[in-house]
C-alpha cells in the first residue's frame, strides 16, 4: 500500500487488517487498520508503528516516501502491542541507538513489553519537541486507555495525533472521515463503548482541558479506522455527549434461554416498554457479540437482563454480559431482572443484585414466571414492560 | 493507617511507602498529601480515592 499523504510530508503510512474478526474479544466485523503516521521534517519522525505481524508491510508504505533507515526519531504514544509490536523489528532496523520517545509511564510498560535493547526516553507533559519547522507537543491522557497513552500534537499542522482515541475498528481505503460518511460513527460509537466507556470521567476532564488549552485542531489521526479532517469537533462532541451518558428514550432486553421461555417473556417485556413510546428491543445474548450489546447499552436509559434459572444460578452468558458491563461501568441506568423457572429460581435475584452493584436504579423487584409464560404470564410480563417504559419516561 | 484506593485504576497509596517519585515520604497519611497530589498511575485527583476495606 502506498502511503497517503495528510499535509505537506506529513503520511499516514499504517496498514489495514482486513480479516481480522475478533480483537482481544471485541467483534470487528469490518476488521481494522493500525495507523502510523511519518512526518519528515529535518528530523524524519514516525508516530507508534503496528502490530508485529504487520512490521514489513509498514516498512514498505514507509519506503514510497523515504529509505526507512532514515528515520530519526520515534513516538510511542500507546504501549498495547497493537502499537508498539512492531518497535523492535523497527529500531533493529534503522538502527537500535535512535530514540523511542514515550511517556514516563510509557518507559515504565514498554520496558516490560520488550526488556531488551529500546533506547526509551521520557517525555513529560506538555514537553515539546522542535523537529525542524514543526513543533510537536506532548500531551499525557492516562488511563485513555492505559496508563502510558499520551497524544501528540503538531503546532505547525494542527493535527493531532491521538492514539486510541476517537478511533474505530474500521478496514478500508477511504482514509478519512468525508469519504465513509455517517456509518463511521457507529464503528466509532461501538469503540467508545468498548473502550473507553469506564474512563467517561476523564474524558469529560481531557476534553475540557484541550479546550481551556485551545488548540486549534484541524485534524485528528487516531491509531484505528479512519482520519477526521473533515470535522474533527464531531467526534469530540460525540465523546462529550457519550461521556455524559444522559441516556435516550431507550431500553434494551438483553437475555439468554434455553427452551424459549424466557425469550417469550423477553419479547412481552419489550412490547410492554414500546407501548409507552420507549425505543425497545430484546437482545438474544448468543445471536449477538458482547460487544455490539455494549454498543446498544451505551444510549439506553433502561437495561433490563433475563435469565432462566440453570443449576441454581444464571445462565453462563448472562453472567458474561454482566462481568463484561461491571468493568465498562455505564452510569446514570435504569435496571430490572427477569426469568423463567423450573423450581428453584435464583436467577432473577442474582441478576437484581449485580444491577443493584452497577449503581442501576431498579424499579421492579424483577418477574419471575414459572415454566412456560401462559396468557396471563405474558400480561404479567408485558405489565412489567410497561413500569420500566414508564419509568424511563419520567427519567428523562 | 489507611491504605486508599483509586477507583479510576485500581492503584494503592499505602502510607507506609509514600511516593517517593512525587516527592511524597513514606509514612504520609493520605490526609497529609498535598490537594494537589493526583494518583500516580492514572492521574486522578485525591477525592476519587476510597478507603481500602
Ligand atoms: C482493553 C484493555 C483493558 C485492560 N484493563 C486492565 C485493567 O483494568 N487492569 C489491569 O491490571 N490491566 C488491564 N489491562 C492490561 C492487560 O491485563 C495486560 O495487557 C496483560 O498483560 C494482558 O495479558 P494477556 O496477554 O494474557 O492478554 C487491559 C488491557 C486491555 C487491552
Ligand atoms: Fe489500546
Ligand atoms: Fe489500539
Amino acid at each position: 500500500m502506498k502511503a497517503v499523504e495528510l499535509a505537506k510530508d506529513v503520511y499516514s503510512v499504517g496498514v489495514i487488517d482486513w480479516n481480522i474478526r475478533d480483537f482481544h474479544g471485541y467483534s470487528t466485523e469490518r476488521g481494522s487498520s493500525y495507523n502510523a503516521y511519518l512526518i519528515v521534517d529535518e528530523k524524519v519522525v514516525l508516530i507508534d508503528t503496528v502490530k508485529k505481524e504487520f512490521t514489513d508491510k509498514m516498512l514498505e508504505n514507509i519506503s514510497s516516501i523515504i529509505d526507512p533507515k532514515r528515520i530519526d526519531i520515534v513516538i510511542s504514544n500507546h504501549t498495547e502491542m497493537d502499537h508498539s509490536g512492531g518497535l523492535p523489528r523497527v529500531m533493529h532496523y534503522i538502527g537500535q541507538d535512535k530514540p523511542v520517545y514515550c511517556s514516563k509511564m510509557g518507559f515504565k510498560n514498554l520496558s516490560e513489553h520488550f526488556p531488551a535493547g529500546l533506547n526509551l526516553k521520557e517525555v513529560s507533559n506538555g514537553e515539546e519537541m522542535n523537529i525542524g519547522k514543526r513543533t510537536l507537543t506532548f500531551l499525557e491522557t492516562r488511563m485513555l486507555h492505559w496508563p502510558d497513552s499520551m497524544f501528540t500534537y503538531d503546532q505547525t499542522d494542527k493535527i493531532l495525533f491521538s492514539s486510541d482515541a476517537f478511533g474505530q475498528h474500521y478496514a478500508g481505503f477511504e482514509t478519512f472521515d468525508d469519504k465513509v460518511g455517517d456509518e463511521i460513527m457507529h464503528h466509532a460509537k461501538k469503540y467508545y463503548a468498548n473502550i473507553l466507556l469506564l474512563y467517561a470521567p476523564l474524558i469529560l476532564k481531557l476534553i475540557e482541558k484541550v479546550q481551556e488549552m485551545g488548540l486549534d485542531i484541524k485534524m485528528i489521526c487516531p491509531d484505528h479506522g479512519i482520519i477526521w479532517r473533515s470535522d474533527p469537533a464531531k467526534i469530540i462532541n460525540a465523546y462529550v455527549e457519550w461521556s455524559k451518558q444522559e441516556g435516550h428514550k431507550k431500553a434494551i432486553v438483553v437475555y439468554d434461554t434455553m427452551w424459549h421461555s424466557t425469550e417469550i417473556m423477553a419479547e412481552n417485556i419489550a412490547e410492554g416498554i414500546a407501548s409507552q413510546g420507549v425505543e425497545a428491543r430484546p437482545i438474544h445474548i448468543r445471536s449477538s457479540d458482547r460487544s455490539d450489546i455494549m454498543t446498544e447499552a451505551l444510549n439506553a436509559k433502561a437495561i433490563v437482563f433475563g435469565s432462566p434459572t440453570l443449576n441454581n444460578t444464571i445462565f453462563p452468558t448472562v453472567a458474561d454480559v454482566l462481568t463484561y458491563m461491571k468493568g465498562l461501568k455505564p452510569k446514570n441506568k435504569i435496571g430490572a431482572a427477569f426469568g423463567s423457572y423450573g423450581w428453584s429460581g435464583e436467577a432473577v435475584a442474582e441478576i437484581r443484585g449485580h444491577l443493584e452493584n452497577l449503581g442501576m436504579e431498579i424499579v421492579d423487584p424483577g418477574l419471575r414466571i414459572h415454566y412456560v409464560p401462559d396468557d396471563q404470564g405474558r400480561a404479567e410480563a408485558y405489565a412489567f414492560g410497561q413500569k420500566i417504559g414508564k419509568a424511563v419516561i419520567d427519567a428523562l | 493507617m489507611d491504605k486508599y484506593v483509586c477507583s479510576v485504576c485500581g492503584y494503592v497509596y499505602d502510607p507506609a511507602n509514600g511516593d517517593p517519585d512525587n516527592g511524597i515520604e513514606p509514612g504520609t497519611s493520605f490526609a497529609d498529601l498535598p490537594n494537589d497530589w493526583v494518583c500516580p498511575v492514572c492521574g486522578a485527583a485525591k477525592d476519587e480515592f476510597e478507603k481500602q476495606e
